[in-house]
């Protein structure tokens, strides 16, 4: 009698670890066709990069290989040719790292100053906080131009950094992860006779690590690849960022097709590398950041 | 004063002036201005009350803007929201092999800028019958089209490019919303045997409320203010019949290609209260008052 329980149970048991092997299947099928669709694009660029520029104006992109097309031509161009993509590139560089840095320093700093206090006019300031997530940027876009243009900030970086250091999302995003945050520690820095500030940024900004490396990850996502902005604010050619720069490439003339798609596919690699660095504590840190209620 | 900067009460007031001062320049500033300058001829440096606004409701062309805005908000809000819930369940499931890896390569198209996105997209939607699109279609013994010339095909390849970049990001921030459910929920509804199904229906769903709240919220003002994807897609603000004109590009038509600056900032305005009526029913709807009010 037991036995054959045993034998039923063994069964089943059985039966199930068979029934999860194909629900594992299932959902690796489903996954990699998903991997599939989106990595088309990148494929297909990464295809044309080899190809002469004029085969791309004439045909457009796809996914044959055509190795016999294949060359060096656009990545000697793009190493050794006469052109500013690298000015470009410097430039976006520059202005990402300034970027990050700044907004990850100026937006925890606010942060921590709604998560760790009680004061008044906080309600109405975190509301605040709230409108602005929910609020597009191209709103206010055409009035912050001219205001710029009336401060004589054209055609300069700081118009381009300075609006967004104390930006809504990210300062929300550290408030939710310095939710989970014991006040015990600040008690404890108050009691060794830390100063508010010295609290700040000796004991809470070193255990934000995970937070600071989501946020940068975003953050120098969206510095890196900014369009929109600079292509208002920016003026002189020697200032372009890579994104102005590409798009300067976008009129058919001359070799214009082949440095595009080459430094198209460039552009990628600097912000694909801060991903990989920083991946590790990405979701760690999006995690612990995440919207709570 | 020193001693008061110190202070436990004014140290508050300092963590968030740079936000306050951020506010009060950037964003109530250009506000204010905006309104003001959406009421003037500013060319003329004329002060024409309505006009502006009377304008729009005629304007034929803004009204094609802000219906393909509406439009594409609608359709990305309803892929880029159920989807991506689902795929993020999955990868988070014990049974799924290897989800690092997929979810770093559904996150790649999202380190693209739209310059290059929209460009790759442009390339693959070419005219050309050698085009990744038009032969797509030559499999399935179809004759080459002008994908970009058309209304639906132009707007098939917009709402694409947007999925193609967005669906790892919103996985993403579903993830960390899941995984932010304690575990002892899920243990619980298994010893009461519920199924899989019911687990999502019944615990997965209700608790990541606030972050899919939070993505809609995302999602609507990002929708109704597209137009760089737009700009790329159709190399410029003209596209064929105005099929990819939208609020914000017509806005930058005005603002900066024909310099009427006051129309402009109307436009913007009519935008910044479009996007607060849906955000304001979104919310009520979803409740998020009544929580904030115990």
């Amino acid at each position: 009698m037991q036995d054959t329980t045993a034998l039923e149970a063994s069964l089943s048991k059985k039966a199930r670890r068979n029934h999860e092997h194909v629900q594992t299947a299932a959902m690796l099928i489903l996954f990699i066709l998903l991997a599939i669709l989106i990595l088309i694009p990148i494929y297909a660029l990464f295809v044309a990069s080899w190809k002469p520029g004029d085969e791309l104006l004439q045909y457009g992109l796809n996914l044959d290989p055509e190795f016999s097309k294949w060359g060096l031509s656009n990545y000697n161009l793009l190493f050794f040719g006469d052109h500013d993509y690298w000015l470009w590139f410097g430039n976006s560089m520059i202005l990402t790292v300034i970027t990050v840095v700044l907004t990850l320093l100026v937006s925890s700093f606010v942060a921590y100053g709604f998560a760790a206090y009680e004061f008044r006019g906080k309600r109405i300031l975190f509301v605040i906080v709230l409108a602005i997530l929910s609020v597009p940027f191209e709103v206010i876009m055409l009035p912050l131009y001219q205001q710029m243009s009336d401060w004589g900030l054209m055609d300069n970086y700081v118009a381009i950094v300075l609006p967004f250091l104390a930006h809504a999302s990210t300062i929300f995003f550290f408030y939710q992860y310095l939710q989970g945050l014991p006040m015990s520690l600040i008690e404890a820095g108050r009691i060794d006779g830390a100063t508010e500030y010295g609290i700040f940024f000796r004991l809470i900004m070193p255990i934000m690590r995970p937070a600071f490396a989501a946020m940068a990850i975003l953050n120098g996502m969206n510095a890196w690849n900014n369009y929109m902005w600079p292509l208002l604010v920016i003026r002189s050619s020697e200032k372009y960022t890579l994104t102005m720069g590409l798009n300067t490439l976008i009129n058919p003339y001359g070799d214009n097709y082949s440095l595009l798609i080459v430094g198209a596919f460039f552009s990628i690699i600097p912000i694909f590398i801060l991903f990989v660095a920083f991946q590790r504590y990405f979701i760690e840190g999006m995690t612990a950041g995440a919207v709570k209620g | 004063m020193k001693k008061f900067f110190y202070s436990r009460k004014a140290a508050p007031y300092v963590f968030v002036l740079p936000f306050v001062l951020t506010v009060l320049l950037f964003w109530i500033g250009p506000i204010y201005k905006g309104v003001v300058l959406s009421f003037q001829d500013v060319m003329k440096d004329e002060w024409v009350g309505f006009a502006n606004y009377k304008r729009l409701l005629t304007d034929r062309i803004f009204w094609i803007a802000v219906k393909n805005s509406a439009k594409y908000m609608v359709v990305t809000c309803l892929l880029l929201i159920p989807f991506p819930l689902l795929f993020a369940v999955l990868l988070n499931s014990k049974l799924m092999k290897r989800p690092g890896l997929f979810k770093s390569i559904y996150f790649l198209p999202a380190l693209t800028s739209v310059v290059v996105a929209g460009t790759v997209f442009r390339l693959m939607f070419g005219e050309a019958p050698e085009s990744l699109m038009n032969q797509l279609l030559a499999l399935f013994g179809m004759e080459p089209i002008k994908w970009l010339k058309q209304g639906g095909t132009g707007f098939f390849a917009l709402v694409l490019l947007c999925c193609w970049r967005w669906t790892g990001v919103n996985i993403m921030y579903f993830l960390a919303g899941i995984q932010a459910i304690p575990a002892d929920l899920y243990e619980a509804a298994e010893i009461d045997g519920a199924s899989k199904f019911g687990q999502f229906r019944f615990i997965t769903v209700p608790l990541v409320k606030p972050t899919t709240i939070y993505v809609l919220t995302i999602s609507i003002y990002a929708g109704l203010s597209m137009f760089l994807e737009s700009f790329m897609l159709w190399k410029g603000n003209n596209s064929p019949n105005f099929i990819g004109m939208t609020i914000v590009g017509y806005l930058y038509r005005q603002g900066i290609e024909k310099r009427a600056m006051g129309y402009a900032c109307a436009v913007g305005i009519v935008l910044l209260i479009l996007v607060m009526i849906i955000n304001l029913i979104q919310l009520k709807l979803n409740g998020t008052f009544d929580r904030k009010e115990d």
